[in-house]
């Protein structure tokens, strides 16, 4: 017979719990008290860039009896009954406890007052952006922080995110007091002041009180703040309100045994409501690791759990932080090992044992990119490099090593992956193995790991140059090498190929050597590029006019509807939101573009790797719910970048609210209205591997949106290998997201001003291309089937007819003699 | 003998199409140290007449042209598709008098 398991709670860890047994043999029912499906709280923060729950949605759980909004009231442990708040009795074979925790809030008079706020939820977001706008405080609104750790700070970012200036109170006389010590701390602190937090640390609040529309806090140094909203960050509590007369641990939380179980054999507790044999843990890692270990107990398994690796690696406010193993050296006899450097706002710590041979733990503040090869050494003999000033962390790791730590994945695991042949890139190894898909910050590592298994990541274009493609693209924007012949001649081997040719011709084009058909270019251009339009199956072309934003007026409707209807072109509709018209021979291509020039239309470019279209929703003009222009701000950026050669193709979109009707987030790059502006999101795929784009800035204005286009845009074309598209591209970027957003936003490399000059040049540049070629005798007389007998149709294209138009009759393929 | 056009007009690396009197249509290509190769336009991978308009290169040395629908390589000077051994185009004969290219 079926047996039931009932899970209460349906946060990240209980999420986790029912994936894992989605496909096991017991019937699943879960409790959730919030209405809504389980979502990344610890990802919280980033819900103040979109205000859409959606985007923080955890995989919707399949084959189970999802209860939402059903809060469990009661358990009756003699009759294995749990009774949700509506009065529903479901009886268990077991029962999991994963309730989670609830805010501590210190008992500071005033704490009930309209405008405090606790942060734990997606509604407490909402209830405080409420607060916020209800404000009536000209300029940046004040808010206060109580809790400078961890939680404190992502507290802080979300009230920076919704424009209010916050001050931030910790008891402790130090920021994260459990993750970082005193010098790494006040590391910190400089670095988050910075960015408009006011920090006090070793006070607390001795009251809030209300006084009119604001909110006034002393603090018991005597401080006092005019403020506009408070929000209690300090510490969580394990949440066991559900009472099941069961034994709580020391600190609260249903105490367990090492296999998460309570003194009921039936009754399970996991995640941060749980206190395995004493200890609660309030973080997520361990509450998988916990979900793990009762999976297993349940289906049969003798998993305990192994302990917890609190070693954490975050961003906070821009600001990496790190911290593992033993951060503070309370091991007896622990030495340190310090670098504080100020001027470059990098701090390190290195714990070690007494005798210098043992790494026990650190402190990562300003830089963390050492954590992913310091973390596993944890325990580990610790090579005496490190130990130097400027010691390198490039050392050999144990194969027991631990390398993804968001998926448990070890060294031994991956390498073995590399030398069975299973993985040959990080693409492959994170489909094989998981590790490098959770934090990401392991991808550098599993890079290491590949070259140091011998597998060649050969970055070689193809056999006549052992350059990548951006290599390739810094020799010929140095040299300024105009021809691929001096190209190939000076730094390849050979006449050059299929694959080269054309990249190198892309990348001429990119930097701005006139038209694309010249006579030093044309013989490097894919037939695409040679004829500026799209080859069929049958050898016939395509062709697609340029319709920016997707707005056209009836007049130029009719032009194209008559250049069909006069060549006999099949029409129809694309995705991009133009018009593809297709069945031309060559000969045919200059005058069907003789008329499209003349009634007003340009090159839409869809045979190149180049900007396609930037697609558009109607916008404020007309939706009645859109909060921005789209369509004039989708036909400005497709005007800017039309024409814009890449290493791929490049698609674009604008939606004019949150509801995405442009479906901008499958883009290259995407914008999305918001209220104050404009959410830009890069990255973004269709095609065979879908994906979303992220969100690289918010709420930000026109001109400096297109200002951060205009950088991503060719920072992507200076560094992508050939055929990489934004997504894969972003995917394989050291330091992803974050370190492109350092890039193109904070200027960290210095080269902005250089990249949005090379798109200032570009857009001077610009010419229709088609308009070149029809104002050009020579390159017009290209466009023949037959040299000897110009004017003559390739005797091989026929068509018939389908649905009332023209369509090729196939030739006589897949049959080849072979 | 069909002529296909003065030599001038060629490029080296790259090829151009040439009908013969009884609708067969030949690829001419100039490769860059100066010879000239003719194949059968027709892709037998495609069945479409468009080699004549691929990129010409070498592969490990070998002059050779790809089909611009789906990538084969063929050798220029005997026709054979690199990638699938079985399979070649024909080979024709060109040559260049008075200036002119000519099939004979």
């Amino acid at each position: 017979m079926t047996q039931t398991l009932v899970v209460i709670g349906n946060g990240m860890v209980g999420h986790r719990l029912v994936e894992i047994l989605r496909d096991s043999s017991w019937r699943i029912v879960v409790f959730g008290e919030e209405a809504r499906p389980a979502y990344d709280r610890v990802a919280l923060s980033s819900y103040v860039d979109t205000w859409n729950s959606a985007d923080l949605e955890l995989t919707p759980l399949t084959g189970c009896e999802l209860r939402l909004g059903e809060k469990a009231v009661s358990v009756d442990r003699e009759r294995r009954v749990v009774t949700g708040a509506s009065g529903i009795e479901v009886q268990y074979d077991a029962l999991v406890l994963a309730t989670g925790s609830v805010p501590f809030v210190p008992p500071v008079p005033g704490r009930d007052l309209p405008g405090c706020h606790v942060y734990r939820t997606i509604d407490d977001l909402d209830d405080i952006r409420a607060t916020v706008q209800a404000a009536d405080r000209p300029g940046r609104h004040s808010g206060m922080v109580l809790g400078g750790g961890l939680l404190g700070l992502e507290a802080a970012n979300a009230l920076r995110g919704m424009g209010v200036s916050p001050h931030v109170v910790e008891l402790a006389p130090r920021l994260m007091p459990i993750q970082v010590d005193e010098g790494g701390a006040g590391l910190l602190k400089r670095l988050v002041e910075k960015l408009d937090l006011t920090v006090h640390t070793g006070t607390s609040a001795s009251s809030i009180e209300r006084d009119g529309t604001r909110l006034i806090a002393k603090l018991a140094n005597g401080v006092e703040l005019d403020l506009d909203v408070v929000v209690f960050s300090a510490g969580i509590r394990p949440r066991t309100d559900l009472d099941l007369g069961l034994e709580l641990g020391p600190r609260g939380g249903y105490l367990v045994d090492a296999a998460c179980r309570t003194a009921d054999p039936r009754v399970f507790a996991i995640g941060e409501c749980a206190s395995v044999e004493g200890v609660a843990y309030g973080l997520v890692a361990p509450g998988y690791a916990m979900a793990e270990v009762v999976a297993d107990q349940l289906s049969g398994g003798t998993k305990v759990f192994p302990g917890a690796d609190l070693s954490t690696k975050l961003k906070l406010l821009g600001v990496d932080v790190a911290s593992f193993g033993d951060a503070h050296a309370t091991t007896e006899g622990a030495l340190e090992v310090v670098v504080n450097n100020a001027v470059a706002g990098t701090y390190s710590k290195l714990v070690v044992s007494d005798d210098a041979k043992t790494l026990l733990g650190g402190v990562l503040v300003g830089d963390a990119s050492a954590y992913p090869s310091l973390r596993p050494l944890v325990g580990k003999e610790v090579p005496a490099a490190l130990l130097q000033p400027g010691g390198s962390v490039d050392v050999e790791m144990p194969a027991d090593a631990q390398v993804c730590s968001c998926h448990a994945v070890t060294k031994q695991t991956i390498t073995d992956a590399i030398q069975s042949g299973v993985a040959c890139d990080v693409a492959e190894l994170k489909a094989c193995t998981k590790a490098g898909t959770g934090c990401g910050s392991c991808v550098p590592m599993l890079k290491k790991l590949l070259t140091d298994c011998g597998v060649e990541q050969s970055k070689a274009l193809c056999e006549h140059f052992t350059y990548s493609r951006a290599e390739l693209f810094e020799i010929v924007r140095a040299t300024r090498i105009t021809t691929f012949t001096a190209l190939v001649e000076k730094h390849g081997t050979g006449r050059g190929c299929d694959i080269c040719k054309p990249a190198v011709a892309s990348i001429l084009a990119s930097l701005n050597n006139g038209h694309i058909l010249s006579e030093a270019q044309v013989s490097l251009q894919d037939t695409n590029d040679r004829f500026l339009a799209n080859l069929q199956r049958n050898g016939t072309y395509s062709v697609v006019p340029r319709i920016p934003g997707g707005e056209i007026t009836p007049e130029k409707l009719i032009v194209i509807g008559e250049v069909a209807r006069d060549f006999g072109l099949y029409t129809k509709i694309t995705g991009g939101q133009r018009i593809d018209l297709f069945g031309a021979t060559v000969e045919q291509l200059p005058q069907i573009w003789r008329r499209l020039v003349d009634a007003g239309f340009e090159s839409g470019h869809a045979y190149g790797k180049a900007l396609r279209t930037v697609k558009s929703c109607v916008g404020t003009t007309w939706c009645r719910y859109g909060v921005q222009d789209s369509v004039g701000l989708a036909i400005e950026l497709e005007l800017r970048y039309r024409g814009l050669r890449s290493p791929h193709k490049l698609k674009s979109a604008v939606s004019g609210c949150a509801r995405e009707c442009a479906e901008a987030r499958g883009k290259d790059f995407g914008v999305i209205a918001t209220e104050n502006g404009w959410n830009l999101y890069v990255g973004g795929n269709g095609g065979f591997t879908p994906r979303h784009a992220d969100l690289l800035v918010s709420d930000v204005d026109t001109e400096t949106l297109i200002k951060v286009i205009d950088r991503f845009l060719m920072f992507y074309i200076r560094t992508a290998d050939r055929l990489q598209r934004t997504s894969a591209w972003l995917e394989g970027l050291d330091g992803g997201l974050d370190h492109l957003r350092e890039v193109v936003v904070d200027d960290k490399l210095g080269i902005c001003d250089d990249l949005e000059a090379a798109m200032a040049a570009h857009v001077d540049d610009y010419a229709d291309e088609w308009k070149g070629v029809l104002e050009d005798p020579e390159k017009l007389a290209r466009f023949t089937s037959f040299v000897n007998a110009p004017g003559t149709p390739d005797p091989t294209i026929s068509f018939r007819a389908e649905r009332g138009q023209r369509v090729p009759v196939q030739l006589g393929i897949p049959e080849v003699v072979r | 003998m069909t002529v296909v056009c003065d030599f001038d007009l060629l490029r080296p690396e790259t090829g151009v199409a040439a009908l013969l009197p009884d609708g067969t249509q030949v690829a001419v290509f100039l490769t860059a140290d100066g010879s000239l190769h003719a194949l059968d336009n027709i892709d037998p991978f495609s069945g479409a007449a468009v080699l004549s308009r691929g990129i010409v290169g070498d592969r490990g040395g070998v002059p050779v042209v790809v089909s611009p629908v789906y990538k084969q390589a063929f050798e220029l000077a005997t026709g054979k598709c690199l990638d699938e051994p079985a399979v070649s185009v024909a080979v024709h004969q060109v040559r260049v008098r008075d200036g002119v290219v000519e099939l004979p």
